[in-house]
């Protein structure tokens, strides 16, 4: 729902990076984004190719690698992917425990780019 | 034909968003002005919620509002009718409030004057989770009518919020909500949430939630 702030977020970062590197053209940007972020990659995509119009990151392909959200348990510290759709009814594979904390699944991060 | 390379970022999408949060929530404790930020879904109550904890503290803490209501003053004009300095962001249609904002509203107030700033953010259970707004405190609402299988949902924003009011307490003779379902499922997610039941409507445990705002005050030094 909240897809142009992100898009025009993540193109201010390209564009940063690819002036500081002399890029003439950016073929292809790779992110790593959180499982528990409600992103559309179709209307990233397309916010994406009307932002960039003009800039050197015009046509750039955007690649979007989801990560697992991953829980600590909180009695023994087991660490373990939790299903997003069963991330509510946690338990723990190793000792059953329910109670867990969040250590990963938000992320909204730029990996690399590949560039011309 | 220049030759491909790859360039290596390793960099947040948000990171200019929280870094613009983290300056803003550390100038207002520098302030001793403490900044919560209320979310939920439209229709749960952030405006009774409002209108109750402005009834029940502003002889004791100065308040101020920032309403995020889309394109309305309806909402400014109702807390300003309590005699609360009360700003109102035209958000244009925007699905959340970001540090930036937040940010303008809290620089139209006068923050020196003040021990306590709430932020109505917009009605919506997905978007104003992923966006630091530079509060201290993250609380949203749940009302009754809404269901207790909503933290099934809306993880993120069960995950990221410091209380949870369940509200509408009194309509639960008319529903099958579980409270204990709901507790046990936003517990699971998480364990350090303070949960308060209340009724905006009839006062019922809106004393509970007023007791715990004003602790946190103290702690910041309001």
């Amino acid at each position: 729902m909240h897809e142009l702030p992100i898009t025009e977020s993540i193109l201010k970062v390209v564009l940063k990076h690819a002036e500081k590197n002399g890029v003439r053209q950016v073929n292809l940007i790779r992110m790593g984004v959180g499982m528990l972020s409600e992103l559309e990659d179709e209307w990233l995509q397309n916010y994406f190719d009307y932002l960039s119009k003009g800039t050197v990151a015009e046509g750039a392909k955007l690649v979007i690698d989801r990560l697992p959200a991953k829980v600590r348990c909180n009695a023994c510290s087991n660490t373990y992917e939790a299903q997003t759709a069963k991330i509510a009814e946690l338990k723990c594979p190793e000792c059953g425990e329910k109670a867990g904390t969040l250590i990963s699944g938000r992320e909204y991060t730029i990996k690399e780019m590949e560039v011309q | 034909m220049d030759e491909v390379r790859l360039i290596e970022v390793k960099e947040e999408i948000l990171g200019d968003n929280n870094k613009l949060a983290e300056e803003l929530r550390q100038r207002l404790s520098r302030e001793k002005t403490l900044l919560i930020n209320l979310m939920s879904s439209p229709g749960s109550g952030k405006t009774s919620l409002l209108l109750r904890t402005v009834e029940g503290i502003k002889d004791r803490i100065r308040l101020g509002v920032i309403e995020a209501d889309i394109d309305s003053v309806v909402d400014a004009e109702k807390v300003a009718a309590q005699g609360i300095p009360a700003i109102q962001l035209r958000t244009g249609g925007f699905c959340h409030l970001d540090a930036a904002m937040v940010q303008q509203g809290v620089d139209a107030l006068t923050v020196a004057d003040l021990d306590l700033i709430i932020i109505e953010n917009v009605g919506n259970l997905v978007c104003p989770a992923e966006f630091d707004t530079g509060a201290h405190k993250n609380v949203m609402i749940l009302s009754v009518p809404e269901g207790d299988d909503k933290p099934l949902k809306y993880p993120l924003m069960f995950s990221i919020c410091d209380v949870l009011l369940v509200n509408k307490i009194d309509y639960l003779a008319l529903s099958d909500f579980d409270m204990e379902a709901l507790r046990r499922r936003v517990l699971a997610l998480n364990p350090r949430i303070t949960i308060f039941e209340v009724s905006c409507k009839t006062g019922e445990g809106i004393a509970s939630w007023i007791a715990w705002l004003e602790d946190q005050c103290a702690i910041t030094g309001a």
